[in-house]
């Protein structure tokens, strides 16, 4: 009897979980009828096993809400909303009911007479709310055959086959020591395969299709925007999608947080989204995609967005960061302070969300599994949050380091970049005692993981090398190790306490050779070795002192100029790249030209023929004027760090010198520009004139005149701030202009005090144009 | 029903481990030091590709440190909480059966002693000191805490 019941609460399980998203999307589509069938059928059989099991009031309840389902199915009542929720109401307590049966314990005590008589209501209006999802309803048509398996034979199956492999690698070791025969080998070889076949397949039975942590979200969606009155529409993508199980169980929170925000404090109500001119109901999309050995997750809603500014003024009053930081924080920086303990954008705490379990809550349960969060928003267009986090949890990609000739792991997820200490860009200092590296510009601690371990390192501190690393939780920093070793995929373990007690490690492994290793904890790292965290990445950013900048390395693009010559031009003056059709490059005005979209810029960087049919060109900028620089392509970014020999003539280039190991030509941008820029393109600020548009005259006779003498000409449906103004109306007047020509169409003056000028006098008017341009500079 | 011992020295001392608590008996040869970690663990090996923590008791009952530096240490193999611990002894000698219950000892022992006793028992070779494996594991610190 107790294993009949307990296939029943399993079956009702599996049930309920399914029709989570079901009954939003039937109550979405009423006409559905597949779904009003599977919810049907869950409380038919619920009502059914019921009766058997003896349970009277579950009995009740299923065979309610059957009879109202079975009305609709017979086309005698709508399944308006209030009848989904009564449905849904009867659903829920089904589903508690059965928790506390499978718990063993008593059946909640209460009455359920109310939930029945919810059914019989019939709905007057139709409800404000609505909230529908657009699932992949028809993967679940075919379901595969299954069994029930229990989660601890499946935990005892992999890590059966994980020691299965580290017994394989141990085996493969003592038979490369061997002098082995070449059967033994192919045999081994067959068993080799046959355990990573295994291993694959062990592991993909720990795998779940993420769908059944969607499954969940169009009814918590629904519930939310009922309680808040808003419209959101979820869009659920990449449900199958599969993810070890336990990562699963790790997202579901964070993930069912930054659900709750958005909808709270996303997506606006309809009144304020029509405002803004956007469709009444909000756009909810959650979509998981796999990319290498990372799954993603995006949650993008289309709400308010989140307004960076805002934050910072959050931060600022909350202590977060110092009011001098605040103005450096880029975009990116600005947004991710959500992440910070304390900072909430909502102005009142909701019921829903902001009660302090925040998104540094999130963020630090998502990289404890070794996970990303990031976020982008627009404000007034939406917030993106993209949820990165490993496959599994049991095997980590790492990178075995060694200091004092004994070997350790550390987790890749956590390594920024590796570095030489002798390297070009790197300088070590001490301060204090205190090691500060500086890597390119930038200043991280430095701490040297033989300080750490108390372990004495033979490798002098130049030729060590850093590890720059970026642990979940803490600041940026550089490891001093003596020698990097290798990548490798290590099947992680945990350690004793006594090890984990140091705080210094996360786990140990066994390396290809059967040797034990220790893997870091980068966090425990710099929390030993002294680093201090509050200071996080903003501290560390851009700290060039003066004399730094002057010693820094300029930055340059290298490139191969369509001469075939090896190039560097330097990065400051590179405003972007662009491609274009050889047709868009014709000589014009004594030049060679490039049409670029609407503008038309000199062409510097020909020599002889465009022999291609498109042509690379960098725009380059000095702040007011554009011009092109034609090349063939692009090396590389580099620095120039050598010395530099000067050209002998001034020209296009101006030094040579090494870059990357090669000497190649300094462009000089300052020739190009003087040389490229004719008069009236290097005039920086092009002084604009109103002309009347309505007026014949002056827009065919009197505009070239007014261009040609560099202006740039507008007409009165511009209302900005004009240089000049050119009226035919003797008595009009421009008061957003600084200077006024009034044209008499008369050779002679009205009167002595006329200044205008006869509109055929030459002479007049370009001196007037001319005063007029010089004087507004 | 009599329990079965497992009679080791340890620091010139003959004690009695539970046999039943302990895996088997190994000789070890490489030892990887963890740094930093509490002064009785001795370091990692492994086993059978087994990470196993290394303990050595001597330091546990803080009688000074067992010399590792001769190669190869007879150990006797425990797992307690799902982990794996070599417990370097000088010597493992046999396994005999336990005459009676532990029953406390009343004379004042050394402190490291006093720690890991569960009591003295009975055998056919004389009364012998029955030592608390979780005890001699956790070393010298829980007695701290």
């Amino acid at each position: 009897m107790d294993d009949l019941i307990s296939e029943f609460i399993a079956e009702c399980r599996e049930m309920l979980e399914a029709l989570g998203g079901e009954i939003v999307a039937w109550e979405a589509s009423p006409d559905d009828r597949s779904r009003l069938d599977s919810i049907f059928r869950f409380v038919h059989t619920v009502k059914g096993n019921c009766g058997f099991f003896d349970f009277p009031r579950l009995e009740a309840l299923s065979h309610a809400a059957e009879d109202a389902l079975a009305e609709v199915r017979a086309g005698r009542r709508n399944a308006d909303p209030v009848l989904v929720s009564a449905v849904l109401g009867i659903i829920d307590k089904i589903a508690e009911m059965i928790a506390a049966l499978d718990a063993g314990e008593e059946l909640p005590a209460g009455d359920d007479s109310a939930l029945i008589q919810a059914l019989q209501e019939r709905s007057e209006a139709p409800a404000a709310t609505a909230a529908a999802t657009v699932t992949e309803a028809q993967s679940r048509a075919v379901a595969p055959r299954t069994i029930r398996l229990s989660v601890e034979l499946l935990d005892r199956l992999m890590s059966g086959v994980s020691d299965m492999v580290l017994a394989r690698n141990e085996l493969a070791r003592r038979l490369r020591e061997t002098t082995s025969e070449v059967a033994v080998d192919g045999a081994f070889e067959r068993l080799s395969s046959i355990i990573a076949e295994m291993r694959d397949a062990i592991t993909r039975t720990r795998m779940q299709r993420i769908e059944n942590l969607f499954v969940a979200l169009p009814r918590m969606v629904r519930d939310l925007s009922a309680e808040l009155n808003k419209q959101v529409l979820v869009d659920i993508e990449g449900g199958d999608v599969e993810l070890d199980r336990e990562m699963i169980e790790m997202i579901r929170d964070p993930l069912t947080h930054i659900i709750r925000n958005a909808v709270d404090h996303g997506i606006e109500t309809p009144a304020e989204r029509l405002k803004s001119g956007k469709r009444e109901i909000g756009m909810l999309s959650v979509s998981a995609r796999q990319s290498g050995n990372q799954i993603l997750i995006d949650i993008h809603d289309d709400g308010r967005g989140i307004n960076g500014k805002k934050l910072v003024e959050k931060a600022v009053a909350a202590g977060v960061i110092e009011k001098s930081d605040a103005a450096d924080l880029s975009q990116r920086e600005q947004l991710a302070l959500i992440f910070e303990a304390g900072l909430s954008t909502a102005k009142a705490v909701t019921a829903i969300s902001g009660r302090g379990v925040g998104m540094d809550v999130v963020r630090s349960n998502i990289e404890r599994i070794g996970g990303i969060v990031e976020v982008d928003s627009t404000v007034g267009v939406g917030t993106r949050m993209t949820l990165r986090v490993p496959l599994t949890l049991t095997i980590i990609p790492a990178l075995t380091v060694s200091v004092a000739g004994q070997s350790f792991a550390i987790p890749r997820s956590a390594i920024d970049e590796i570095v030489r200490a002798n390297g070009e860009s790197v300088t070590l200092e001490k301060l204090g005692g205190a090691g500060v590296a500086t890597i390119r510009g930038r200043r991280v601690p430095e701490i040297a993981l033989s300080d750490v371990l108390g372990l004495e390192s033979d490798i002098p501190e130049q030729d060590r090398s850093l590890v720059v690393l970026r642990p979940a939780g803490a600041d940026v920093y550089a490891l001093a190790v003596d020698r990097i070793h290798d990548h490798e995929e290590l099947v992680v373990k945990p350690a004793a306490p006594a090890i984990m007690a140091t705080g210094l490690y996360a786990g140990t492994t066994l390396a290809d050779d059967g040797s034990p290793i220790l893997l870091f904890d980068p966090a425990g790292i710099a929390q030993v070795g002294g680093v201090k965290l509050e200071s996080h990445d903003r501290a560390a950013r851009i700290a060039d002192t003066p004399t730094a900048a002057v010693e820094a390395d300029t930055p340059v693009l290298l490139f191969i100029g369509l001469d075939g010559a090896r190039r560097a031009m330097r990065l400051a003056v590179v405003d972007r790249i662009e491609e274009v059709p050889s047709a868009a490059i014709r000589p014009g005005a004594g030049q060679l030209r490039v049409q670029l979209g609407e503008a038309i810029l000199p062409l510097a960087g020909v020599h002889g023929e465009l022999s291609t049919e498109k042509v690379r060109l960098f725009r380059l900028n000095d702040g007011t004027c554009e011009i092109g620089y034609a090349f063939r392509e692009v090396i590389d970014l580099s620095a120039i760090a050598n010395e530099i020999i000067p050209a002998e003539h001034p020209g296009e280039i101006s030094a040579v010198t090494l870059v990357a190991g090669e000497p190649a030509e300094l462009v000089d941008p300052h020739w190009l520009f003087s040389t490229f820029l004719t008069a009236s393109e290097r005039m920086p600020l092009q002084p604009v004139c109103r002309i009347p548009a309505d007026d014949p005259w002056m827009q065919n006779m009197l505009r070239p005149i007014v261009e040609a003498a560099g202006y740039r000409v507008v007409s009165e449906a511009d209302e900005f701030e004009v240089d000049l103004a050119i009226l035919s109306d003797l008595s009009a007047d421009d008061a957003a202009a600084a200077r006024t020509i009034r044209l008499r169409a008369e050779p002679d003056p009205a009167s002595g005090k006329d200044t205008s000028i006869y509109r055929y006098d030459r002479a007049a008017l370009l001196t007037a144009l001319k005063s007029a341009g010089a004087g507004s500079r | 029903m009599s329990e079965l011992l497992l009679i080791v020295s340890i620091g010139g001392e003959r004690v009695a481990l539970s046999a039943a608590s302990v895996e088997s008996v190994v000789e070890l040869d490489t030892l990887i030091p963890v740094p930093r970690a509490a002064p009785h663990v001795a370091g990692l090996s492994a086993l059978r590709s087994r990470v196993l923590t290394v303990i050595d008791c001597m330091r546990s009952l803080e009688l000074g440190a067992t010399d590792c530096s001769d190669g190869i240490r007879e150990a006797a193999v425990v797992e307690m909480d799902g982990h794996h611990y070599a417990l370097i002894v000088d010597l493992v000698e046999d396994v005999i059966e336990a005459h009676s219950e532990p029953t406390p000892i009343r004379a004042a022992m050394g402190e490291g002693w006093e720690r890991v006793s569960q009591g003295m028992v009975e055998t056919e070779e004389g009364p012998l000191l029955l030592i608390d494996i979780a005890a001699l594991v956790s070393g010298a610190e829980v007695k701290a805490a």
